[in-house]
């Protein structure tokens, strides 16, 4: 009876599973390309200049710094050096060459040839742990946020019902609700319907009687507390970016995490308490007039500064300006900041401020049409001095005046600076002003911060663990199984390259410690299909059956106790990814990869060696 | 090569009882010691601040506390982490700090007379996540298990779901037993282990179960205890080696993978043994206790020969 080989596959299959291994293998060869020096360039605004790279050669060149190559990408110039000494010169030069709008950030560049990068192949992406840097969570203080909002409806009451000439009452606030008090019903139920109609869509009012009073109590509703934390949590992340810019750190992270915190992650930055200093600090800003009589260069030059004024310089061209000493009105009076466009259609930024302070800012512009205004922008801004050829960060307080316009009328609780260049300087002259509204204080919950040492330590140690639990099991495997030991050796490193090529591939997943604990562990638990399928066929061997067919038996019996078993442990990785933080996720990762790529590589790589080697023989002897 | 003999008859089941009265005295000293002593749970989860520093010749740990006392900082766990030039000092959440936060730089502040060592790890966790990380870590071994039990009943039947299960608890509470008597730090990792551990457990059970099921379907007697033996002397083999290689690389990762996964690697070393045990012993007895038998396990009349390939 003629019937057809048990054990051959088709020429495609074998195509196909060496196709899959040598792709995603050609996506593991970044990994062995080593890291360059480089400094990495980007601007505030987001897009890079086109003269940007130009001027960067030229004033590198004046400094006789050799650039190795240069990259211009997703808005970032990527410059690579030769050694560390070149770029720290090259990042000094940089910066002086480049205006403070431009971010300079030291970096490492993969030296990965061209031919692999238009394929997009990239080194697999290093958590914290094992390249060095800090982990920040940081909780935003949500009942600071809803405190503050109801003082300032409070304070905008007393306003709105002072206009509306209902005497005799009283605003205070407590907790997370206003209470006002009124003399009498009548004058309650008039407040009642001013209050309402100013504030219904955010407020829900309700109304108490005790011995000393008539109360209107007002609780700022669901939806407009959603608002008001999300907009908390959406100018502190404005602010935190702004001051990571300034600490010139590559690829930081900043995200929401949860309804009321954010993830800072600062690869290389190893002064935690510089760090936090910078986090932890609020911007804010003043409005001050300016002081016209005088001449701000002269005070500059002569250092003679006229009583009764400050010299501020401006931020963008950095010219001397006199301010008068006495604020105005702080950023904490701010309740919001938009871009937007005046009557003519030019750009503007549209201020709104709370009750206390825009009765006080009304009186001080009516006193001062026609005259100049300044908004000074302070925060705590972080540079690098040299002090004996060390690079030190240390953190200033810096003071500049970010917009100058004149008063042409008497300003109120919504007013807009305009004659702004373009809508740009409006968007970026609204997010300072936001920044430097006070915002809902942050508090850090959770540090995480590893030293760069210890991340390379790590490293090491990670690589050291898998090459030796890896070899361990090759020798052990080959000692018994003999042939199909070998086969499952072959599989086993076909294992290892898929994982590594597919932590490459997967833009998002990250190599922890915790992660390469996975793929050791991958490595122990691959080899378990294997032994379920060879087990099974020294059994069927010993039950009497023909090689071939002992081979056919043993792989297809196996199967559904294979996929039984990782199923089930694909499941605990999942939830552990699903709760966990971190490098634990890291860990989840590699253990689900790993179980995955183990089923191709155990069931479909080993079969097809051993089709190979025994498949056209009629009645092999197997080495099992 | 060959471990074990061809054809096993070990009477796996006839030990059942004394299996039985181990286990149970394992569990009852787990439980009373996890009660009595508790764990020696790490930062990740009571909060608290962490400081691991690397000096450039070893360090006597007597130095580092005088001057952690003369910052003020009386309260500090200091010990050797690794070598004697890593020193890891420990502090729990003071109430007192303002900004619980900056504790570090006040530990690191106050080394620098000691001979300003490089700061390798910095690790704060504030009380209300740590409280998170503790919660969501029970939930997520609850989750798992439930997910488990769920898959099992479904390819099996639930005799099986529940006799895997319970050797997963009997997995869980053993190894936390060993970290409670131990008093190894349980942290984070060894939550993520002890789901590992779940993980590899499972593997070894299902596929004993699937063995048993198999050897169910295909014998005319229908005597659990024998059709249970038969099936793990069957398997046992495997269950070995796969243990064997899977402890091998747990050795190389408990002794070079330094010492940071060191309670990690500890995890799962102990839950891999427990594992093995409890798959053959805890699983397959729940299957007795819970009186499996031939009719439980023949394929719906309409799924025979489709879902299942080993029926030859």
């Amino acid at each position: 009876m003629a019937v057809a080989p048990l054990n051959r596959y088709p020429l495609w299959k074998y195509l196909l599973i060496l196709a899959v291994i040598a792709v995603i293998g050609l996506y593991t060869l970044p990994n062995l390309y080593p890291d360059i020096p480089a400094i990495q360039v980007s601007h505030s605004s987001g897009t890079l200049d086109a003269s940007t790279l130009p001027t960067l050669q030229r004033a590198l060149q004046k400094q006789g710094i050799r650039v190795q190559g240069e990259d211009q990408e997703n808005n970032r110039i990527l410059l690579r050096f030769a050694n560390t000494e070149q770029q720290l010169q090259a990042f000094e030069v940089s910066k002086e060459a480049l205006d403070g709008r431009h971010i300079v950030a030291l970096n490492l560049a993969t030296s990965v040839p061209g031919w692999l990068r238009v394929i997009g192949a990239t080194p697999m992406n290093l958590g914290l742990d094992l390249r060095g840097g800090v982990h920040f969570l940081l909780q935003v203080d949500m009942k600071a946020a809803g405190a503050k909002a109801i003082n300032n409806y409070a304070a905008s009451f007393r306003v709105n019902l002072r206009e509306a000439k209902i005497r005799r009452f009283a605003a205070t606030h407590a907790g997370n609700e206003a209470r006002v008090r009124f003399r009498d019903a009548a004058s309650r139920d008039a407040g009642l319907d001013v209050l309402r109609e100013e504030y219904g869509n955010e407020l829900d009012f309700s109304e108490e009687e005790s011995r000393d009073g008539f109360y209107l109590v007002a609780k700022i509703n669901e939806e407009t507390l959603r608002e008001i934390q999300s907009l908390a949590i959406q100018q502190n992340i404005q602010t935190l970016r702004n001051r990571v810019n300034e600490l010139g750190v590559a690829e930081p992270v900043i995200q929401q995490q949860g309804a009321e915190r954010i993830v800072v992650q600062l690869p290389g930055v190893q002064d935690t308490a510089q760090a936090k200093e910078i986090l932890g600090a609020t911007a804010t800003v003043e409005f001050r007039m300016v002081n016209e009589q005088s001449d701000p260069f002269e005070a500059d030059e002569t250092g003679r500064i006229p009583p009764g004024s400050i010299l501020y310089y401006e931020r963008d061209n950095k010219n001397p300006i006199l301010l008068k000493r006495e604020v105005m009105l702080t950023g904490d009076s701010i309740i919001n900041a938009n871009s937007g466009f005046d009557e003519n259609g030019l750009p503007a930024v549209i201020i709104t401020l709370d009750g206390k302070g825009a009765s006080r800012f009304s009186k001080v512009t009516a006193e001062n049409i026609k005259k100049l205004m300044a908004v000074v922008f302070i925060d705590n801004k972080t540079v690098l001095i040299n002090r004996d050829g060390k690079q030190i960060r240390k953190t200033v307080k810096s003071e500049e005046v970010v917009s100058v316009a004149r008063i042409q009328e008497q300003l109120g609780k919504r007013f807009q600076i305009e004659g702004l260049d373009s809508t740009h300087e409006a968007l970026k002259l609204a997010l300072l002003l936001r920044a430097g509204a006070l915002a809902a204080p942050v508090e850090i919950v959770e540090e995480r911060t590893v030293g760069p040492s210890l991340g390379q330590q790590n490293i090491d140690l990670g690589r050291k663990s898998i090459i030796i639990g890896f070899l361990l099991v090759m020798v052990f495997m080959v000692v018994y199984y003999r042939m199909f030991g070998i086969a499952a050796d072959l599989a086993l490193a076909a294992n290892l390259v898929l994982i590594i090529g597919i932590m490459s591939l997967i833009p998002g997943a990250t190599l922890t410690l915790p992660g390469i604990a996975g793929i050791v562990l991958t490595v122990g638990m691959a080899v378990d299909a294997n032994v379920l399928i060879f087990e099974r066929v020294r059994e069927e061997l010993r039950n009497g059956n023909s090689p071939q067919a002992s081979i056919q038996a043993g792989y297809s019996k196996a199967l559904s106790t294979i996929a039984d078993a990782n199923v089930t442990t694909l499941i605990a990785a999942v939830v552990l990814f699903i709760f966990g933080t971190g490098p634990i996720k890291g860990f989840a990762v590699t253990l689900s990869i790993g179980i995955v790529c183990s089923m191709f590589t155990a069931i479909m790589g080993t079969r097809a060696l051993v089709n190979l080697y025994y498949g056209s023989r009629k009645s092999p002897k197997l080495a099992v | 090569m060959q471990i074990l003999k061809d054809k096993l008859r070990i009477d796996f089941m006839g030990k059942r009882k004394l299996a039985l009265i181990i286990s149970f005295i394992l569990i009852v000293v787990s439980l009373i010691s996890v009660v009595a002593r508790g764990l020696n749970l790490g930062i990740d989860f009571t909060g608290g601040t962490l400081v691991e520093v690397g000096y450039s010749e070893s360090k006597e740990l007597e130095k580092v506390r005088q001057a952690l006392a003369a910052s003020g900082l009386d309260d500090a766990i200091v010990q050797h982490f690794g070598t004697t030039r890593d020193v890891l000092i420990r502090l729990p959440v003071l109430d007192t700090d303002r900004d619980k936060s900056m504790l570090s730089s006040r530990i690191i502040r106050a080394l620098d007379p000691t001979g300003s060592p490089e700061v390798k790890r910095v690790e704060f966790v504030g009380p209300q996540v740590g409280g998170e990380l503790r919660d969501k870590g029970g939930l997520a071994m609850l989750y798992a298990l439930v997910g488990i039990l769920i898959y099992v009943a479904l390819r099996f039947e639930w005799r099986f779901s529940l006799g895997s299960v319970a050797a997963l608890v009997h997995d869980v509470i053993l190894v936390v037993g060993f970290f409670s008597l131990t008093q190894v730090e349980f942290d984070l990792t060894v939550l993520a282990a002890l789901l590992a551990v779940i993980g590899y457990s499972l593997n070894d059970t299902i596929v004993v179960f699937d063995r048993i099921r198999e050897n169910f379907r295909r014998t005319r007697k229908d005597i659990p205890v024998q059709v249970i033996n038969e099936s793990i002397n069957q398997t046992i083999s495997r269950t070995l080696i796969t243990s064997i290689t899977t402890l091998l690389v747990l050795v190389a990762l408990f002794l070079f993978g330094g010492e940071v996964i060191h309670a990690f690697s500890i995890a799962l070393i102990v839950g891999v043994i427990v594992g093995t045990y409890s798959s053959i012993y805890v699983a397959s007895t729940s299957l007795l206790a819970l009186k499996v038998s031939k009719e439980h396990l023949m394929p719906v009349a309409k799924e025979a020969g489709s879902d299942d390939g080993s029926q030859v």
